[in-house]
């Protein structure tokens, strides 16, 4: 029997099979250029900081965290066995580049990096409901409020 | 996942063909991320949506070079071999958290603990029952998530190279007696018909 994480055609498989919600309209829009744009990081990957709580296993947790740009004191909150975490423990930027960004910053490449960054379980409810209706669109106000022009979603 | 982002409409998607846990590809390579990055930059230059577009580098999660990572000589004879090398990699754990100022040890013990939780598996493994050897109520799997942090995280401080898909995963479970004594628990308490919810998730699932 092959690893379930590591089985491209199962991941595939259950990717297609996992409930989610379908929207008929797609939520599209022009930034502004890349060099004048805030870019903050919204990743999936459960990180919080050092002695915090974190985050509860199964599919009920739909806080997030605030990750300050300059944090670096980050946890791993993604708890399943089905992944490869040691990437993450080498390099937080595999999944949380935000040194990258910074660089990217300091050439120019991107306008600023937003101030603070936001970190969701990506082990969520069918529906998703409760981050759809609660946690996302709060989270989506702090970045609002910092003018946040562009989002890099990632996951793990 | 690209079949997810289709189902759901998203508006700009880079396509990444990684194993899961790598969004960025390859850790300690910033060219690599750097052109991931800028995959994913170059779709906010699309005048219309739902845009889905694929990285040209796939990256498979099998095949690579294992992790050379050398482990400590026996120190004490007297304790298991599990227990013995969980001990003798203390410093290494120690350095590597000294140069990262992070860890994600500590969902159910800490780093010091990882030796003496290592001991009750080695207590399964010789007979007595899983819950007379000191796990609190669904306790085990963050235990072992812990132990399995703790080498993967040292290991990355001790290896040689770069750190390729699912490498510090193997090297645990294929390569440390720490690994080892988890998976001859898993494999004892199955046998012995203990529920599948205390011991399943002690390893990928597939593994043996």
């Amino acid at each position: 029997m092959s690893v379930f994480g590591k089985d491209k055609a199962a991941m595939q498989k259950f990717a297609a099979s996992v409930p989610v919600p379908e929207f008929g309209e797609c939520s599209f829009n022009e930034p502004k250029p890349l060099n004048l744009a805030k870019v903050a990081i919204v990743t999936t990957a459960a990180l919080y900081r050092e002695g915090g709580d974190g985050f509860e296993l199964g599919d009920s947790d739909f806080h997030y965290e605030t990750l300050p740009g300059h944090a670096r004191d980050l946890t791993l909150g993604h708890h399943s066995v089905n992944f490869d975490r040691g990437g993450f423990a080498a390099d937080i930027n595999v999944v949380y580049p935000i040194d990258r960004l910074q660089e990217l910053s300091e050439n120019a490449i991107i306008g600023e990096v937003a101030e603070n960054h936001y970190a969701f379980a990506g082990n969520q409810s069918p529906t998703v409901s409760e981050i759809r209706l609660d946690s996302g669109p709060l989270c989506a106000n702090e970045m609002l409020k910092e003018s946040v022009d562009v989002v890099l979603l990632t996951g793990t | 996942m690209r079949e997810v982002a289709e189902r759901m409409n998203v508006p700009r998607t880079l396509y990444t063909d990684f194993p899961v846990g790598l969004s960025l590809g390859k850790p300690r390579d910033k060219k690599f991320q750097y052109e991931v990055l800028q995959a994913a930059f170059d779709l906010l230059e699309e005048p219309e949506g739902p845009v889905i577009r694929k990285f040209p580098v796939s990256i498979s999660s099998t095949g690579s070079e294992p992790l050379v990572c050398s482990l400590p000589p026996r120190m004490n004879t007297e304790l298991h071999p599990a227990v013995d090398e969980a001990q003798g990699l203390k410093a290494a754990y120690d350095r590597a958290y000294q140069k990262n100022k992070r860890t994600s040890v500590g969902m159910k013990i800490s780093a010091e603990q990882v030796p003496e939780a290592l001991q009750r598996f080695v207590r399964i493994v010789e007979g007595e029952h899983w819950d007379e050897v000191g796990f609190p109520d669904k306790s085990m799997y963050g235990t072992v998530h812990d132990i399995r942090t703790y080498y993967e995280e040292l290991a990355c401080e001790l290896a040689e190279g770069p750190i390729a898909p699912w490498a510090t995963e193997e090297w645990f479970y294929d390569g440390t007696e720490a690994g080892q004594i988890i998976l001859k628990a898993r494999r004892v308490m199955r046998e012995n018909n203990v529920d599948q919810s205390i011991w399943f998730g002690l390893a990928p699932a597939g593994r043996e």
